[in-house]
């Protein structure tokens, strides 16, 4: 009854735990950025399967700038100094749909367990914070396709946007790591509450707080001085900061520098964070 | 030396002792199954020589590699098929491989081919560029089972293979794992609570009850070891464990058995 093993490595397939234990810590880290980036294009590739989620998600920053943001520029209620407050408020409506869809995208990580794919991801030798990260960029490539629409808009609204080459690379870096940061606490989120009806509960809990304690459509300096507390630690007030500095081409290269590094700080924190809890999601 | 050896595995979720100090040994070559009710703690056990799952006590070898503390070796060489539905309906056949083949690192030269032949190998390769949610149950699970073997694993775990199948899609599966056995010498465990999926399918059975195994050996033999006439499996489960094989299992496991059914049905 018992049969001979036979030789695995059958059409070229040579033993890849040989292949990867041989060479030491610089073969891990691009082995740990390709499968990140793998998880990334995993979603690009849904997302051109049927792009119909982008359009519908590009609704709600197109009433908020077309319809708020046109009201109260014609009004001046809100005092932003020498900007218009259509310029004020452009960079505000990117990072609020970047946020609500970061911060929606732990819903797939439900989904996804209770199907199963999770478990197959973790049962692969892939890096648990490779699997979080790319999770994280996945968000971003969504993030970007509103980057796109919010431009379009914004062209169209007379926006004084800055086609600095450089500013707008900074633009996408800056989405991306919104992105990143947000479905990151999503995905932590997700892996505690495990359903779906909670998950959704706490996400509608989370967004309004996180958008009206910040920056995004009026200044820190209008609020009272308990909310502006709040702002100075919501990073959505940073992303805010550092979006507003560089599409309107008014950076000031210490304040983004100290934008992207709280921002940054805080999404390492949140993949660490991530990467410990996203196995749990299997058990 | 076997391919797996479990020394006491254990795993307590709070009072309940799943996984009961599981003791068993599987060689090279074989199709191996663990057969047991709902509830019965089979997925448990996967789980935790899948790594998915970190033992409470006692430890297991997987393809030479310990568990506990060569999780990621241990990775590389198995494949996993889960219970409920893991391929992604969203994608196409061959890209739920290819994202597959790039994490396993197979290298991009040999990508498109072993692929290819991965899918034709399961009877898939017309539908290979067709979304995966125009899938039946049936294809769905080859696909899944294709999808698991790209790396070439030595030991493959597949968690109820045939959960909420028609009969003859079932045979089907049970056609193609054979086939893995024989043409490319995997080594097969697999879960399940269909006696004759285990009869027909297994060269050796564990029965798990109350996540014990109550007994293991070829199904002939434990056919012949109660003593009756004409004994089936489920009349040695029904001697050991002293309950009928289909009942058991909690409000939870029902209705996830059958939210897997409908998907895949």
């Amino acid at each position: 009854m018992r049969l001979q093993e036979q030789d695995v490595s059958r059409g070229g397939l040579a033993n890849p735990a040989a292949a990867l234990t041989a060479d030491g810590g610089l073969s891990a880290i691009t082995g740990f950025i390709r499968k990140t980036l793998v998880i990334a294009e995993l979603e690009a590739r849904k997302i051109r399967h049927d792009p119909t989620d982008l359009l519908t998600r590009a609704v709600q920053p197109a009433l908020w700038l077309l319809v708020f943001g046109q009201v109260f520029t014609q009004i001046r209620a809100i005092p932003t100094g020498n900007l218009r407050y259509i310029d004020f408020m452009a960079p505000g409506i990117l990072a609020q749909s970047v946020l609500f869809i970061a911060i929606f995208s732990g819903i797939t990580i439900i989904w996804e367990r209770d199907l199963g794919i999770i478990h197959k991801f973790l049962a692969s030798p892939t890096p648990r914070a490779a699997l979080v990260l790319g999770k994280a960029l996945s968000a971003g490539v969504r993030g970007l396709s509103q980057m796109l629409i919010i431009y379009l808009l914004a062209l169209l609204l007379g926006v004084q946007l800055s086609w600095n080459p450089l500013f707008l690379i900074g633009t996408l870096v800056a989405v991306l790591l919104g992105a990143s940061l947000f479905s990151t606490f999503s995905l932590i989120i997700a892996c505690m509450v495990k359903t779906r009806e909670r998950f959704m509960g706490i996400g509608q809990v989370l967004t309004m707080p996180l958008f009206f304690a910040s920056n995004a459509i009026y200044p820190v300096a209008i609020m009272p001085l308990w909310l502006q507390i709040i702002a100075r630690l919501n990073p959505l007030s940073y992303q805010v900061d550092l979006l507003r500095a560089l599409m309107l081409g008014q950076a000031n290269a210490g304040d983004v520098a100290v934008d992207f590094l709280i921002l940054i700080a805080v999404t390492a924190v949140l993949i660490v964070i991530g990467a410990r809890v996203y196995p749990r999601a299997a058990t | 030396m076997p391919i797996l050896e479990t020394n006491a595995l254990t795993r307590r979720f709070g009072t309940l002792t799943a996984v009961d100090s599981l003791n068993i040994t599987v060689e090279a070559g074989e199709i191996f199954g663990l057969l047991g009710p709902n509830g019965a703690g089979k997925t448990t056990a996967i789980k935790m020589l899948t790594t998915l799952l970190p033992p409470t006590s006692g430890d297991a070898k997987v393809v030479g590699f310990s568990l506990s503390e060569h999780a990621a070796e241990v990775r590389r060489v198995i494949g996993y098929v889960p219970q409920m539905l893991s391929a992604d309906g969203t994608l196409t056949g061959y890209e739920n491989l290819l994202i597959f083949a790039k994490l396993y690192d197979i290298p991009r030269q040999t990508r498109e081919t072993i692929i290819r032949d991965a899918l034709a190998f399961m009877g898939l390769a017309d539908v290979a560029d067709h979304l995966v949610r125009t899938y039946s149950g049936g294809m769905i699970r080859r696909l899944e089972i294709a999808q698991s073997m790209i790396h070439q694993p030595r030991l493959l775990f597949l968690d109820e293979p045939t959960v909420g199948l028609d009969p003859s899609a079932r045979r089907m599966v049970w056609e193609h794992v054979r086939q893995m056995r024989s043409e490319y010498g995997m080594t097969i465990f697999l879960t399940t609570h269909l006696m004759e999926e285990a009869n027909s399918l297994c060269n050796r059975v564990a029965i798990m009850h109350l996540g014990k195994v109550a007994a293991l050996d070829t199904p002939e033999a434990l056919k012949q070891s109660i003593g009756k006439e004409g004994a089936t499996l489920d009349d040695v489960f029904i001697h050991h464990a002293g309950s009928q094989l289909e009942s058991g299992g909690d409000y939870r496991e029902a209705s996830r058995a059958r939210r897997v059914a409908r998907r895949v049905g």
